[in-house]
């Protein structure tokens, strides 16, 4: 039985726990503790009844670590042996920890870390070494945001929309460590689309999908990025592609278009053109516009005027552009790429190198350093 | 075993020799600069040196305390700053000797034509924590 087997098992069993009465925080202590006895035991005496062993064994974990503080406080007497048969679940309880981990009280950063501890059952170090944080950094943000939900009822309903947020944060903000956090996003979006029938969980889970099968083809053999256009489209994952387009075109079917859905058709379209020069540049557009209503935000209108450099030719883009606040990430490097496709090599050279100083992470700097040195030798 | 901070900086340290701007160079000379670069932290976490390398963006501010109950005072960035820090590698390494051997490797790394930077970094002991044994 492999770790990623066990670890989606985690967000079942704790729900069994709070909802025999155990709280939030001490229940995933124990189910932590449960899970690390699983990966040390299960390989040589795989159990026949894997959750409820792991049920088993987090409970009595719960249960001593509740006596040995009982004891502290001389209150022994309020622990019970026997699990309390508790009320019937009237909601998922996998959903209703989706809800607490993504609680608006949470800051992104705890409510990333507690989703991937408590219902991705990664330990408290893969999710430090993933954010390159020291452990102990992490075990405070986790303990922090444990006690920030303490008080939350289990079976409020939450919202949707901050799970989601949660969820693209892991997916599209994870860096490198031995926890695949793309993968493991994805993972964590599937339960919870098998938890709630929602078209933006489907959307979400479709992008992702549609994103994560271009992965192989996005850094060249040297460490670059490899722009979408000049991507090799033989080395995207089609299976991938054929799963996030049929859960994209389920979702959109049912007529409750959101940002989530609307980007992951934007990405369909990409994966949907044999080359790059076949790509249908005047829907991307469309579906930019859906998305700039839905959402206002300036970045989508930025990648917008790319779209329409590409359907209505740079000039068309360059308008586009002109309207939008020059300050905004990657503006710069916009620019650049328009200015080329309109000739204009030396302004466009100019403008890839300012873009470069400006980039916020090291290969897309790289990138662009390297677009700006290929025009100037264009020049000599 | 004692550690180093290898400093780059942008600007403010002696001219290098092969001092021509990135955007100048070609592609390939990029990419050869890249992989030293990689190779060189690869190779130093191969031997039990490297301990962290990290870059810096070029724009930043200058934040102070402005007393009780106000916000933050910010400045900058100011284009004119004659010292900006780049980036940098932090090595834990047996003698002093070994950190400007490292540093001078890490100082060849090619540039323009394939030829070596020849820049300038800067090489800082960190300061330590007191000797048990100290008679």
């Amino acid at each position: 039985m492999n770790e990623a087997l066990i670890r989606s098992l985690t967000p079942s069993v704790l729900g069994v726990l709070v909802r025999r009465g155990a709280d939030f925080a001490a229940a995933e202590d124990a189910v932590q503790d449960a899970l690390v006895e699983a990966v040390r035991v299960w390989s040589a005496d795989p159990p026949r009844d894997p959750k409820g062993w792991l049920v088993a064994v987090a409970w009595r974990r719960f249960l001593d670590a509740t006596r040995a503080d009982a004891a502290r406080r001389r209150r022994e007497d309020l622990v019970d042996e026997e699990p309390p048969p508790g009320p019937a679940p009237a909601v998922d309880d996998t959903l209703q920890l989706y809800f607490l981990c993504a609680h608006p009280s949470l800051t992104p950063s705890s409510a990333v870390a507690l989703t991937l501890r408590a219902i991705g059952g990664l330990t408290t170090r893969q999710i430090a070494q993933a954010y390159l944080v020291p452990e102990a950094t992490m075990a405070q943000r986790i303990s922090r945001a444990k006690r920030t939900v303490s008080g939350v009822r289990f079976d409020q309903p939450g919202d949707v929309a901050t799970v989601l947020r949660v969820l693209y944060l892991v997916f599209n903000e994870g860096y490198s460590g031995d926890v695949d956090l793309a993968a493991e996003a994805i993972r964590l979006t599937r339960q919870l689309a098998a938890a709630i029938d929602h078209p933006e969980v489907a959307g979400l889970l479709a992008l992702m999908l549609l994103h994560h099968a271009r992965r192989a083809a996005r850094k060249g053999p040297d460490g670059n990025l490899v722009p979408l256009a000049e991507q090799d489209r033989g080395r995207w994952h089609t299976a991938s592609i054929a799963e996030g387009v049929e859960i994209l075109q389920a979702a959109l079917a049912r007529d409750r278009l959101g940002e989530f859905q609307a980007q992951a058709a934007i990405a369909a379209l990409h994966a949907d053109a044999p080359t790059a020069e076949e790509t249908d540049w005047v829907q991307i557009v469309e579906w930019y516009d859906e998305l700039a209503r839905l959402t206002d935000s300036p970045i989508v209108r930025l990648n917008r005027a790319v779209a329409v450099g590409e359907a209505d030719g740079p000039r068309a883009g360059l308008a586009a552009l002109a309207a939008l606040d020059d300050a905004l990430p990657r503006f710069t490097a916009v620019a650049a790429y328009l200015h080329e496709r309109d000739g204009s090599v030396a302004t466009a050279a100019r403008l890839y190198a300012e873009a470069a100083r400006k980039a916020s992470n090291l290969a897309e700097r790289d990138h662009l350093t390297r677009q700006a040195s290929r025009l100037n030798g264009l020049r000599r | 075993m004692a550690k180093y901070l290898l400093l780059k900086h942008y600007r403010g340290g002696p001219t290098a020799v092969n001092d021509v701007p990135m955007d100048q160079w070609t592609p390939e000379e990029i990419s050869a600069h890249v992989a030293y670069m990689r190779d060189f932290a690869a190779r130093l976490e191969q031997t039990g040196e490297f301990v962290d390398g990290q870059a810096l963006a070029p724009d930043g501010a200058w934040v102070r305390y402005d007393g009780e109950g106000r916000p933050p005072v910010t400045d900058g960035p100011f284009a004119e700053t004659k010292d900006l820090i780049a980036g940098w590698m932090t090595i834990d390494v047996d003698s002093y000797e070994r950190a400007v051997e490292l540093a001078g490797e890490l100082s060849a790394a090619p540039g323009k034509d394939g030829r070596p930077i020849h820049e300038w970094l800067e090489l800082r002991p960190f300061l330590t924590e007191p000797p048990t044994i100290t008679e």
